[in-house]
């Protein structure tokens, strides 16, 4: 018999009411290896590392730890098996010192000035409080804090996501080492290059089940990207045809310039023009920036750097009402971010445009009536839950949101994720409204984690990777397969080996 | 020192602030002295204990609405106990209602864990049971102390080497109030119970996360705040020798001590030492406008404008602290 597995999952199934966060996922760790765990935005990848932390119990299947089956629900009881986490946002306490911290998990104190110190973080007070220790040093210490324990399975949830390169480059250089002991690390990451660099196997998710495990050896990438996206690649050939026909020929004059903007660490420099009349899509994984992008330009945040321009104008944006001034409306993927649940659909498409005509005083019912009533015809929205926004179905809530900026007549739209959650009809009626609005000159930038619609609704592709803009794609060749790989920072035509493997570090900075 | 400085520096601050509405009494009224501390010390031991049972809550991330009642009806049960009963009979009583003061505590804790239903609505509900229990126990005021209870907290600390002019600022009941404080808050602090209770406070998920039983913590963090209470409750008994079934006004001044004591709503920061000098504060400032001769109604206002302006600078220091 080979190496008895340190981990077997199989079967691993999680529900959260109707839907199936997880299917049926299965993973196998062997002992000392690196083992990457990939998967689209949504194919379960993060439900599955909280089953497997303790932090949420799966509904079915089972978990071996070194070939016995452990108690892993909750996660003290996984530490005390054996599988030690380091999740994407920091663990620590932050009202409690580091080295409260270590006492919490009970972690031994020399281990850990030992890890930090080969982590290259030498000048550390243990006495300081962790609120006051910068974010991606918090990371590491989650990192040595783990190590310290000498888990026989870490897992890194986008370990290097927050790193400064020299810091990632030591992160990844302790991870490798620490395989060559005998233990294993399950390693999330959407950078090819260091899953290249550093993973033996992937695993790869897609919709909540495993669909295939492959040695990472050159080229590995195509196939990678192929399992995540399984039969879509095929689907696609259809839609790309409906697309071009809906989208029109830019040429109108420049709405919004964006200039290396800089927002936090997420968003590092990023530039685009947004035309009249054009739906401009924006296609990135989670969490590389585009939050931060569409809050500074709905004024919710301000930039760090760099400048936007407004019709041929800088503007400043200290606050929402700044941006809502100037046309332009956030409309979020979470509705209730945006409604005020409890009031009518009248009332909650009346509140920005009436909030626009006048500050105080009255409200000129006639007028709004009459803009209330057009906005809702133009939607279709279904209003015989008039009285509260929250009877609504999801997909007439999304429409409300909409047409409320309509009805106060913005001339851009910053939609983050509208389709999220909405029924197929509701959604395509979305697309056609998007249309027309550009075919009417106005501008919409259209943030989507649903790949396939960029070719039903954008003009063009916006693709950032790591807080920049890695690649703008003309809709003809955005297809799911294309932008996907462009998501994931590999460039455009990587139909063959091109050499990511060889040249591990230097990849990540090379991008545009 | 640096560090010293900034994380006592609050508590110096209250310090500070203490020995000057000290200094503002004698001068208002030249004779106040020694038995006046006394006497403070005594009219405020009931407080600082109400203070120290929300102090654990408030820093376990919760609110405790239920403290004056909790105190009422342990008063009340000691004080109907210990009615025409023997002296001895007292030894089992004292450990029977700080049991029970606990037991409430964990039930409170219990409630929140179990049904999710906010703390600041379990513990409104349970402050209009626990009232309803003490009337139910003793309908008015009544019941009686052990003698060598009441003993406890009368008189000064008789120190044989020093003379009786020093010996005069040590009241028993100052006493009494660190030993008891320091014997559940010592062991408490440098135990991984502590951290963890400072820990759910600070950040619920990260503490789960970090392998901490959340619901057992926040369950055990509103017991030993019953266990304060009870105190509480016991010195009510011990310093008026009866018990009463209508609960104090410990319930708000418990709040205000707390938040000038430097410990957040909302959990994670602070300590005990903080609001017992700032329960001292505010009853010292309340003795300072009542020689002052002020309107009892004014004294309200002054210590409700103290309250926000403490707390506002305190915060206007640490940003400015954090800028530079």
């Amino acid at each position: 018999m080979a190496t008895e597995p340190l981990l077997d999952a199989t079967g691993v199934a999680k529900r959260y009411g109707a839907v199936a966060a997880l299917k049926n996922a299965s993973l196998t760790l062997r002992p000392g290896e690196v083992h990457a765990l990939m998967g689209a935005n949504g194919a379960g990848k993060s439900t599955l590392v909280k089953i497997l932390t303790g932090a949420i119990p799966a509904n079915a299947g089972r978990i071996l730890v070194r070939g016995q089956e452990r108690d892993i629900r909750s996660p003290a009881k996984a530490r005390q098996a054996g599988l030690v986490p380091v999740y994407q946002e920091p663990s620590l306490i932050p009202d409690l010192d580091v080295l409260s911290n270590l006492r919490l998990t009970q972690t031994p104190v020399e281990p850990f000035r030992h890890w930090i110190k080969e982590l290259g973080v030498p000048d550390l007070d243990l006495r300081d409080l962790a609120r006051d220790v910068p974010l991606a040093i918090q990371r590491v210490l989650d990192l040595a804090r783990a190590l310290a324990v000498e888990p026989d399975v870490m897992l890194l949830d986008e370990m290097t996501a927050a790193l400064p390169a020299n810091l990632a480059e030591r992160v990844l250089d302790v991870v490798k080492r620490q395989s060559q002991t005998g233990r294993s690390v399950i390693f999330i990451s959407h950078r090819f290059v260091e899953i290249a660099a550093l993973c033996d196997r992937a695993t790869v998710l897609r919709d909540g089940a495993t669909v295939g495990v492959v040695d990472i050896e050159p080229g590995i990438e195509e196939k990678i990207v192929e399992l995540m996206l399984g039969a879509k690649v095929e689907k696609q050939r259809v839609a790309q045809k409906k697309a071009t026909e809906g989208a029109a020929p830019v040429d109108g004059s420049t709405r919004i310039a964006v200039r290396n903007l800089k927002v936090g660490t997420k968003l590092q420099d990023v530039s685009f023009d947004l035309k009249d009349g054009e739906v401009a899509g924006v296609v990135a994984l989670e969490g590389q920036g585009q939050d931060e992008l569409f809050a500074a330009l709905a004024g919710s945040i301000r930039p760090d750097g760099g400048t936007i321009e407004v019709d041929g104008k800088a503007v400043r944006f200290t606050h929402p009402v700044d941006a809502i001034e100037k046309g332009i409306a956030y409309v979020p993927g979470d509705r209730s971010e945006a409604l005020a649940m409890q009031q009518s659909v009248r009332e909650n498409i009346a509140l920005p445009f009436s909030a626009a005509f006048r500050n105080w005083g009255p409200i000129a019912k006639r007028r709004e009536d009459a803009t209330v009533q057009s906005a809702i015809e133009r939607l279709q929205i279904d209003t015989r839950a008039q009285r509260e926004v929250q009877r609504l179905s999801g997909g007439n809530q999304q429409k409300v949101t909409i047409a409320r900026w309509i009805a106060a007549d913005a001339r851009t739209l910053l939609c983050f994720d509208p389709t999220r959650g909405i029924d197929v009809g509701t959604k395509q009626e979305i697309y056609k409204l998007l249309r027309q609005l550009a075919g009417q000159g106005k501008s919409v930038l259209f943030y989507t984690s649903e790949l396939e619609e960029v070719q039903l609704v954008c003009d063009r592709a916006i693709v950032i990777f790591g807080g920049k803009v890695v690649d703008v794609l003309p809709v003809e060749i955005a297809d799911e397969p294309a932008l996907t790989r462009a998501a994931y920072g590999l460039p455009r035509d990587a139909k063959a080996d091109v050499g990511i493997l060889a040249e591990p570090h230097a990849a990540p900075e090379a991008q545009p | 020192m640096m560090r010293i400085l900034r994380q006592q520096g609050w508590i110096a601050g209250l310090l500070v602030l203490f020995v000057l509405l000290f200094i503002a009494a004698r001068v208002i009224q030249p004779s106040y002295g020694a038995g006046d501390f006394g006497s403070l010390v005594s009219a405020v031991l009931p407080f600082a204990f109400a203070v120290a049972a929300q102090t654990v809550v408030v820093i376990a991330g919760g609110i405790d609405l239920s403290v004056a009642a909790m105190m009422a009806v342990t008063s009340v049960t000691a004080a109907a106990l210990m009615a025409g009963a023997s002296e001895e009979f007292a030894l089992l009583v004292v450990p029977f209602v700080l049991l029970m003061g606990f037991a409430l505590g964990a039930l409170n804790g219990i409630l929140i864990v179990v049904t999710r239903v906010p703390d600041i609505v379990v513990t409104l509900a349970t402050l209009f049971m626990l009232q309803g229990a003490a009337l139910l126990i003793l309908p008015a005021p009544g019941g009686g102390s052990a003698d060598w209870l009441r003993s406890l907290i009368f008189g000064t600390v008789p120190l044989p080497v020093l003379p009786a002019a020093v010996t005069a600022w040590f009241p028993k009941a100052l006493l009494l109030l660190v030993v008891l404080l320091c014997i559940v808050w010592i062991p408490l602090k440098r135990s991984r119970l502590g951290l963890s209770i400072y820990a759910i406070g600070s950040n619920e998920l990260a503490a789960f996360r970090s392998g901490v039983p959340v619901a057992r913590t926040k369950i055990l963090a509103y017991a030993i705040g019953g266990l304060f209470g009870a105190m509480g409750g016991l010195s009510l008994t011990m310093s008026t020798g009866i018990g009463a079934p209508i609960p104090g006004p410990y319930l708000m001044a418990s709040v205000a001590a707390v938040v000038l004591g430097g410990v957040v709503l909302g959990g994670g920061k602070g300590g005990l030492l903080g609001p017992i000098i700032a329960v001292f504060v505010l009853r010292l400032a309340r003795t300072v406008l009542t020689l002052l001769a002020i309107d009892p109604n004014v004294t309200a206002i002054v210590e409700g404008t103290i309250l926000v302006a403490v707390v506002m600078f305190g915060a206007f220091i640490a940003m400015r602290s954090r800028q530079s």
